[in-house]
């Protein structure tokens, strides 16, 4: 084999110096700077999460004051969700790859792009002055009267700073969109496109259309708070729950836009690394438009026990069965590409491997809850608390790290330590499954969740999630290191370390600015191992 | 793999687009999907008025009959007006006569300015009478907390239009520069066709806003 | 009783074996196909562990009949689980004829619970085994939730409405009531009890408290010292509707709609008496908007339901 050299120009060495990469129009760069900040942000969240947990190991509210508690829960429900679950894949890796993906040359609109990024962290900085100046201590949902009239935290900055982030988050799927729809390379059909851009393009309909309605909802709410309006105060006419439904109409739909790309990354990885297409591809790429268009049609099933009608909530229910199923076909279409397949056990195949088990294990727990009987018990406990952080724990963070090593080489030019990073992978998986199976059985029990102090007879069950989550925070903290070893370090990755099919792998590791020496001309159907491929063991 | 074709670039056109027609056709689909969830956000504040006009029809009714007809109208008109001001602009822009596209742009934003200030007007109007929402608040003991929903409703979705609109007159601006100094032609006229879609659309809006505000069942019990 | 480690809730209600029921349906079911998946997926792991560096997979497309099986099995499967589900809830949505009516006003951070014969409850709740109650809920400020897991049961308690939920208890017993609803700073200790008691230590219970009268009889006086009787009169000589057997009959609206008299209706027409005036009579009730509390609602609410009607009087 050729010795490994890195290209002479490519879009890390375009260009040195701050203003380089604070003015840079490249999608490339642009990923890298939502990279600095959603990972920073997720430490900041992580941070909170284990005061969170120190504080559970006992049942007594002993170690912060109650309001500091309901402070620390609210900011990690912001961060995580707000600053680091949805701009996370998205913004990261799509946008470092669907120009690169279709053959572009860069998104239709860079500077739009850019600015974008600017957005995001001017929501960011109001979101944090929130924190240092006293915290907020709405629980990130900002229900209705107590957040406009009873909180005396700093809803307004707070509320003001997801306001603005989301616009980051509309713009985003807005360059998608339409760069998927006017700039795919000649030849390159929809049905051509990898299945991560049609995750992409059905995260981005629901980043566009749902994104305005939060935005809405809680400029009405910071509006409410300055002026004492009565929007959702029922001592001046206003109806709380109509908040509720405005909020979890965007609030629903979310939790497709963190899971979605999560889902286009794990068909990538089950393709690459078991080299043969994904089983189903149009199933898949329809499930994830299904997907997207069924999600805005459940959010009452956040409502079940509100005071909506009976027949709202049966509605709501089968619905809420029906989003289930593309989902539930993605995970079988997963698992017979596995079949037959030629499987590397490289990292990125461990995470992909990881997210379809726990996906489905959080998936299974959501038939649960839309149940409405069964919900009837179990909402508002910790059995919600496991339901969700299995999808987006046990699946997005998976999907984004195993998306983050499968790319890396591509990104970095360079290769991490494998050695390590199945280490990590392994410790993530274990301490995951060992902070956050125990909450289903303690939400069973009725241990209600965002409570400081809880009954003794949940303790055990609390210090073993604790044990979990520390075990998870040095998972977590491994990657950091090896990773940005490699940047300085690792060993050159070339063009194709993988022995993937992909425009991305046809082009140099770092790819220059332009992506592609010449635009290239598609004539092959996605995912066409066909041919042998240059490749490795693992 | 297509070799580059080596022609000159045109001046407007972007490095990662092709073609002017492509740069066009995004540029295009852009601004659509941009109104699209412009749509959205107006939308989350007219069902929360639908719904409280359901729930309240007499307070709403005796509060909507204190905003003045004559003055929304008038703003209508020239709301209105000013689409047609741009439409012309956009169609001047297609044939390349940049003095006219720049009349037509003045007119545009003057109508604009008219249309701000009659709402400042009416804003002032309702600030004497007392009836902004917030400790300054009169109203008839009845229908006090209702009428007063309604006013924050008014003013909430007023001031994001006229947001809107002092937006537009920005962008109007932008297009003025651009076509003095020469960078609209004939071949390159898009900035000027979406901004005209942007324009309509905030018009749009105020054809929805001022029926539901200001004319439907405006006459109490 | 509260030491150890419970793995499971208690069951102490009607209700609590009907959801159990499901759950265990639903536990099956998601242990067998997450065993599935699972076993699956590291099957095949290891069997097709790639061998040579170049070898591919078999470059198999699809199945029309595998993607119609897993997505049609699955669908009539959530059918099945939907209706199940439906249905338990159609029970918990719909109390009996005959229950045990008791208020519940929640405030940040604690439970007010009032019998209608006058006992007061702080954060404690004695009821009959055996016998239906329901709980009708207001809030006085935020959003609170009562929850009691050994019963299954939990509703929200929103401020300017009334929400509900009944059970029936199956044992006696101490069972923990929690708020679910984040509230504020002391949400996590917002926290009662449920007393479920044998009928005769309820009846012993019941007579042994505080009487300052029934709730209906401070609704009564209220009634006076307000002067609504001076409009509301049982020979309909008053300005406003007779309320003597009004409670649960449908009466229609100046506007032609008609609606059942309940406490929501009641409890509206006195906070804001414009808003749904009945037929035929003017809009000249003032408003008692910040003159009564929740807690005199609620026996204003109790005596006129204890109003009945009266016996026609031939007119002279």
């Amino acid at each position: 084999m050729a010795t490994v050299i890195l290209p002479p120009r490519h879009y890390l060495n375009d260009g040195y110096g701050i203003a380089s990469w604070l003015f840079t129009r490249d999608h490339k760069r642009i990923a890298l700077l939502y990279l600095a900040g959603v990972t920073f942000f997720f430490f900041i969240g992580g941070a909170f999460a284990v005061l969170i947990r120190l504080e559970l190991a006992t049942p007594a509210g002993d170690l912060v004051s109650d309001e500091t508690y309901n402070k620390l829960f609210t900011m990690h429900g912001v961060m995580m969700v707000f600053f680091f679950l949805i701009p996370a894949i998205p913004a990261v890796l799509g946008n470092f790859l669907v120009p690169i993906m279709i053959g572009a040359k860069d998104l239709a609109f860079p500077r739009l792009n850019l600015a974008s990024w600017y957005i995001y962290m001017v929501g960011a900085t109001f979101t944090t002055y929130a924190i240092v100046t006293g915290g907020l201590d709405t629980g990130w949902t900002f229900y209705t009267p107590f957040s406009t009239v009873s909180s005396t935290s700093q809803v307004i900055p707070a509320a003001l700073g997801i306001f603005v982030t989301g616009f980051s988050s509309i713009l985003t799927g807005l360059n998608f969109i339409v760069t998927m729809h006017r700039m795919r390379a000649p030849g390159m059909t929809w049905f051509r496109m990898p299945l991560f851009l049609w995750s992409t393009y059905a995260t981005s309909l629901i980043m566009v259309l749902g994104t305005p309605v939060l935005a809405i909802t809680i400029l009405l709410v910071a509006v409410e708070r300055v002026f004492r309006f009565g929007f959702f105060d029922p001592t001046l006419g206003g109806d709380p729950v109509l908040f509720q439904h405005l909020f979890w109409f965007y609030s629903h739909p979310a939790v497709y836009i963190m899971v979605l790309p999560a889902m286009g990354v794990i068909s990538e990885l089950v393709a690459a690394f078991c080299r043969k297409p994904v089983f189903g591809y149009s199933f898949v790429a329809f499930a994830s438009v299904g997907i997207a268009v069924l999600g805005f049609l459940v959010w009452g099933h956040h409502m079940f026990v509100a005071g909506q009608s009976v027949y709202a909530a049966l509605v709501f229910s089968i619905l809420s069965f029906l989003v289930a199923i593309p989902s539930a076909v993605k995970v079988f279409n997963w698992t017979a590409t596995m079949y037959k397949g030629s499987i590397s056990w490289d990292t990125p195949m461990l995470y992909a491997i990881g997210f379809i088990g726990l996906f489905t294990i959080g998936g299974l727990t959501g038939l649960f809850l839309a149940s409405v009987g069964l919900d009837v018990h179990v909402t508002d406990t910790y059995f919600i608390v496991a339901h969700f952080h299995y999808i987006m724990v046990g699946g997005t963070i998976m999907g984004y790290l195993g998306g983050l090593h499968y790319w890396w080489p591509k990104i970095s030019g360079r290769l991490y330590n494998e050695t390590l990073a199945r280490i990590s992978a392994g410790i993530i998986f274990i301490g995951f499954n060992l902070t956050f199976f125990p909450q289903f059985i303690v939400g069973y029990l009725g241990m209600p969740r965002r409570y400081h102090a809880y009954p003794p007879e949940f303790q055990v069950l609390n210090v073993l999630s604790s044990a979990g989550a520390s075990i998870l925070g040095v998972g977590y903290l491994i990657p950091m290191i090896y990773l940005m070893w490699s940047l300085r370090y690792g060993r050159l990755a070339g063009s194709n370390p993988w022995g993937a099919v992909g425009l991305e792998w046809t082009t140099t590791s770092p790819p220059p600015t332009e992506n592609f020496a010449e635009t290239p001309v598609v004539t092959w159907e996605a995912y066409d191992y066909g041919a042998p491929v240059e490749g490795h063991v693992a | 793999m297509l070799p580059e074709a080596h022609h000159a670039h045109h001046p407007a056109l972007a490095h990662q687009f092709d073609s002017l027609g492509q740069q066009k056709e995004a540029a295009t689909l852009g601004m659509w999907v941009f109104l699209l969830t412009e749509v959205l956000f107006f939308g989350g504040m007219f069902l929360t008025y639908a719904i409280y006009r359901a729930w309240y029809p007499a307070a709403f009714a005796v509060a909507s009959h204190e905003l003045d007809v004559t003055l929304g109208t008038i703003n209508t008109v020239v709301l209105i007006t000013s689409s047609l001001t741009m439409a012309l602009a956009v169609h001047a822009a297609q044939l390349g006569q940049r003095k006219l596209v720049l009349w037509f742009l003045v007119a545009t934003m003057v109508l604009g300015l008219a249309f701000l200030g009659i709402k400042s007007v009416e804003y002032y109007h309702k600030f004497e009478e007392h009836h902004v929402p917030g400790p300054g608040f009169q109203f008839e003991r009845e229908y006090f907390r209702h009428a007063q929903l309604f006013f924050s409703l008014y003013f909430i979705m007023t001031g994001l239009h006229a947001l809107h609109m002092v937006i537009g007159i920005g962008i109007m601006l932008v297009m003025f520069w651009w076509t003095w100094r020469g960078t609209i032609t004939r071949d390159y006229y898009s900035p000027i066709e979406i901004s005209g879609l942007y324009w309509h659309f905030v018009d749009i809006v105020w054809i929805f806003l001022f029926p539901l505000l200001y004319l439907i069942g405006r006459h109490g019990p | 009783m509260w030491s150890g480690t419970p793995l499971f809730p208690e069951s102490a209600s009607t209700m609590a074996s009907r959801v159990d029921s499901l759950y265990f349906f639903l536990l099956a079911l998601s242990t067998f196909f997450s065993l599935l998946i699972a076993g699956l997926i590291v099957f095949y792991a290891v069997k097709y562990r790639r061998r040579a560096a170049d070898s591919v997979g078999s470059q198999i497309q699809g199945g029309l009949v595998l993607e119609l099986t897993w997505t049609i099995v699955p669908l009539l499967i959530t059918m099945v689980i939907f209706v199940w589900g439906a249905s338990v809830f159609f029970a918990m949505s719909r109390p009996p004829d005959e229950t045990i009516n008791i208020y519940v006003v929640g405030k940040q951070w604690m439970w007010k619970f009032q019998h209608l014969d006058g006992q007061r409850e702080i954060n404690e709740l004695h009821v009959p085994v055996g016998r239906p109650v329901k709980l009708i809920m207001t809030s006085e400020d935020v959003i609170h939730d009562v929850f009691v897991p050994a019963f299954r049961i939990k509703a929200d308690v929103v401020p300017g409405r009334y929400t509900h939920l009944w059970f029936q208890s199956t044992k006696p017993g101490r069972y923990r009531l929690f708020c679910a609803e984040y509230c504020g700073t002391k949400h996590s200790g917002m926290i009662g009890q449920v007393v479920v008691m044998d009928p005769s230590e309820y009846q012993t219970w019941l007579s042994g408290g505080a009487s300052e009268g029934s709730l209906a009889s401070a609704g009564a006086k209220l009634f006076q010292d307000l002067a609504c009787n001076t409009c509301h009169r049982p020979d309909a000589q008053g300005r406003g509707p007779v309320l003597e057997g009004l409670f649960g009959k449908t009466v229609t609206l100046q506007n032609g709609e008609t609606l059942t008299v309940d406490e929501a209706y009641v409890r509206e027409s006195i906070l804001q008496p414009a808003a749904k005036i009945a037929s035929g009579f003017q809009p000249i009730m003032p408003t008692f908007q910040g003159l009564v509390t929740e807690e005199q609602l609620l026996e204003l609410i109790e005596y006129v339901k204890s109003l009945h009607e009266l016996p026609q009087v031939q007119p002279r």
